[in-house]
């Protein structure tokens, strides 16, 4: 890969049009990439500015209150629902997801034969351009009508985990359906990101382990994974953020409730993401504030979860040496 | 790079200890086929998935004992390990399949030159007929106006990244722009909602619309961009400065076009990515029923709130007015998609 730096090292002839040209593109160019900044930055502002007059009237506890009356008088409404949702919902969708995501990379580059290695890698990203509203569309008619033998059966065998236990006996619009699109919509970005690790893997760990008589298996475990994995954890970190601030699909798919409910395959649930999207348009002012200060704990639970994915990658290629 | 050795075809050998037959797969495929499908006929395996499920148990058991008997443990692990591969990419596939399917079959149904050139205008939600045509007049103002803003300022932020950039500046916005790449759409929405609607006085409108898909693009295109830019040969870059031509024409005249290809292909799976968003859309703009062609007055519909509000009303009628609209919208996408694949093929630098 070419170095940029060296092309600092060649400055251009020195002369007054020549410099105020240069300073000018310069210029234009770096406030660009402080545009980057400033939307970030703006982006935290805006949302702490909007959420305080809802939180300073909020006559519950923003984190444990299990409703969500922001418009009422007095209002009342807190996260532990939306948190509870959120978090369990996104992840099922990881223990789903990134196996098969991994086994996906795995298979594109390790196992398939080389030729269809592009065309295999192609269909695995046709599935991250199909909106997340279709799938929303897709898991309403289709996996939920289609899944309820299978949750009735896992409600029969596995009803002793409590979490797969359906009590109602319906199976509708609830947090495990919600899971399993979530776990399909962030299985090529999990796959993508492994697949770019495993290809860095230095042939020669391969090939050494292969030598020594080792199976593919065997290759795998302990020449691929050992350097791949930074990166494989940084895929399942962005593919957690990705399901974390998923909207449209999650708010067709649950049926919004507020109530914290361990059985997870009954109806019920709800996200962040999911309640602003099925509160805005009925929301008052206090209401609209109240939605923007769950926002902001999304925004910020999202920029956690990605700030920590890029360091691991970013600390890992700076030792790397795979190229 | 990756000479990966077929050890399953190897010949048999004396210092290797006993293989099993390259057809053995198979033939304990075929053989659990023949079961799963005569136990489902017999005992009514619980539908077509438990008998997938049932199926591919009975083909690890059998492999994993049949190698064990005759090739030993690390072999049985390593072809259970195969199985378990590629059955990944079988689940990947069985969605895909399962969405464009019933996209194409279901969208059909309706599909017709009136759905795409009427609005819903005066046709209740029970009724058939009616059409997404404002949708789509919408959809492509929004995403054309979001391209407008999002483009220039990539391009540039790509090019002071990858030209000028250096210290600690640099790395910060690098690092932002993988951390915007992670923003939720819904907080885009929610952040040109507060800032432009509440903070400006603004209307909810096509133009707002446009800003938070402009907010969504602006990270992908950076980054696609950045890729592009990097690869274009230094010796380019030195040849024209050896002329005497100034940096910042070097980069318009020399690094630019070499790599406007790719940077066309990023701008394209930029556009394909945010065509289908629909959250930041329901909080800037308001759904409507009619032709709006004008983005900086009034509510304006797209095709994802189209699909939205569709789905929504619930009714038998409606649920296949979403369909169809989802048909539009994935062909709108597919379209971009490929266009943008297909420049990439033809275009990508050589050597």
């Amino acid at each position: 890969m070419a170095d940029p730096t060296t092309t600092d090292a060649a400055s251009p002839i020195s002369g007054a049009s020549v410099r105020r040209g240069d300073r000018i593109f310069g210029g234009l160019s770096k406030y660009a990439g402080i545009t980057v900044l400033v939307i970030m930055a703006a982006i935290a502002v805006f949302l702490v500015w909007q959420a305080i007059p809802s939180l300073a009237t909020n006559t519950g506890n923003f984190f444990t209150e299990q409703s969500w009356n922001p418009d009422g008088d007095p209002p009342v409404f807190g996260i532990a629902a939306l948190a509870f949702g959120t978090l369990v919902s996104s992840a099922i969708a990881m223990l789903l997801a990134v196996p098969v995501g991994i086994g996906i990379a795995l298979f594109i580059v390790l196992y398939a034969p080389a030729r269809l290695a592009a065309a295999l890698a192609f269909i695995t990203d046709l599935l991250a351009a199909v909106p997340s509203i279709i799938f929303g569309l897709w898991g309403l008619e289709v996996l939920i009508p289609g899944s309820a033998g299978v949750q009735r059966w896992m409600s029969d065998y596995l009803g002793w985990t409590v979490i797969f236990e359906n009590t109602l006996e319906l199976y509708g619009k609830s947090i495990f359906i919600a899971s399993v699109v979530l776990a399909i919509m962030i299985l090529p970005t999990v796959a993508a990101v492994s697949r770019e690790v495993i290809l860095q893997v230095p042939a020669g760990h391969k090939e050494a382990a292969l030598a020594l008589g080792a199976t593919r298996w065997e290759m795998v475990r302990m020449a691929v994974f050992p350097f791949a994995k930074p990166g494989m954890i940084s895929g399942a970190m962005l593919g957690l953020g990705r399901a974390l601030g998923e909207t449209i699909a999650v708010a067709l798919i649950l049926s919004a409730a507020f109530t914290i409910n361990i059985h997870l395959t009954e109806p019920g649930g709800n996200t962040f993401a999911a309640n602003i999207a099925l509160k805005w348009n009925e929301a008052g002012t206090n209401g609209l504030s109240a939605l923007v200060a769950s926002g902001l704990v999304l925004f910020f639970l999202t920029l956690s979860v990605n700030m920590i994915a890029r360091w691991i990658i970013s600390r890992r290629s700076e030792f790397s040496g795979a190229n | 790079m990756t000479t990966t050795v077929d050890t399953s075809t190897r010949p048999p050998s004396s210092l290797i200890g006993g293989t099993l037959p390259t057809w053995a797969p198979a033939l304990i495929g075929a053989l659990a086929v023949a079961s799963a499908v005569g136990l489902n006929m017999t005992t009514g395996l619980a539908g077509w998935f438990g008998t997938t499920i049932v199926g591919a148990l009975i083909f690890v058991v059998i492999q994993s004992i049949w190698s064990f008997a005759v090739e030993g443990k690390r072999h049985a692990v390593d072809r259970l390990a195969t199985t378990v591969v590629y059955s990944t990419f079988v689940i990947a596939v069985v969605p895909l399949i399962s969405v464009l399917f019933t996209v194409l079959a279901k969208g059909l149904k309706v599909m017709s030159w009136g759905f795409l050139v009427n609005s819903m205008r005066n046709v209740s939600p029970r009724n058939p007929g009616g059409g997404a045509g404002h949708a789509i007049v919408g959809t492509l103002e929004q995403v054309a106006l979001a391209a407008a803003f999002a483009i220039p300022v990539g391009i540039l932020a790509a090019i002071f990244l990858v030209e000028y950039g250096r210290g600690r500046l640099a790395r910060a916005i690098s690092f932002f722009v993988d951390v915007m790449t992670g923003v939720p759409s819904i907080v885009a929405g929610l952040f040109i909602f507060t800032a432009f609607v509440l903070g400006l006085g603004m209307e909810r409108s096509g133009f707002a619309a446009a800003l938070a898909l402009a907010i969504l693009m602006l990270p992908v295109i950076i980054r696609t961009t950045e890729e592009m830019l990097r690869i274009v040969p230094n010796e380019l870059r030195e040849a024209s400065y050896a002329l005497g031509v100034p940096k910042w024409r070097t980069v318009l005249k020399v690094v630019l076009p070499t790599s406007l290809a790719g940077i066309v292909t990023g701008a394209m799976l930029a556009v394909a990515r945010v065509a289908g968003e629909t959250a930041p859309l329901l909080l800037t703009t308001f759904l409507t029923q009619s032709y709006n062609n004008n983005p900086f007055a009034g509510p304006q519909a797209a095709l994802p709130t189209f699909i939205w509000d569709q789905i929504t009303s619930g009714t038998t009628a409606s649920v296949d007015r979403a369909w169809a609209g989802a048909l539009v919208l994935i062909t709108l996408i597919m379209i971009f998609y490929i266009v943008a694949k297909l420049l990439a093929n033809r275009f990508a630098p050589k050597g």
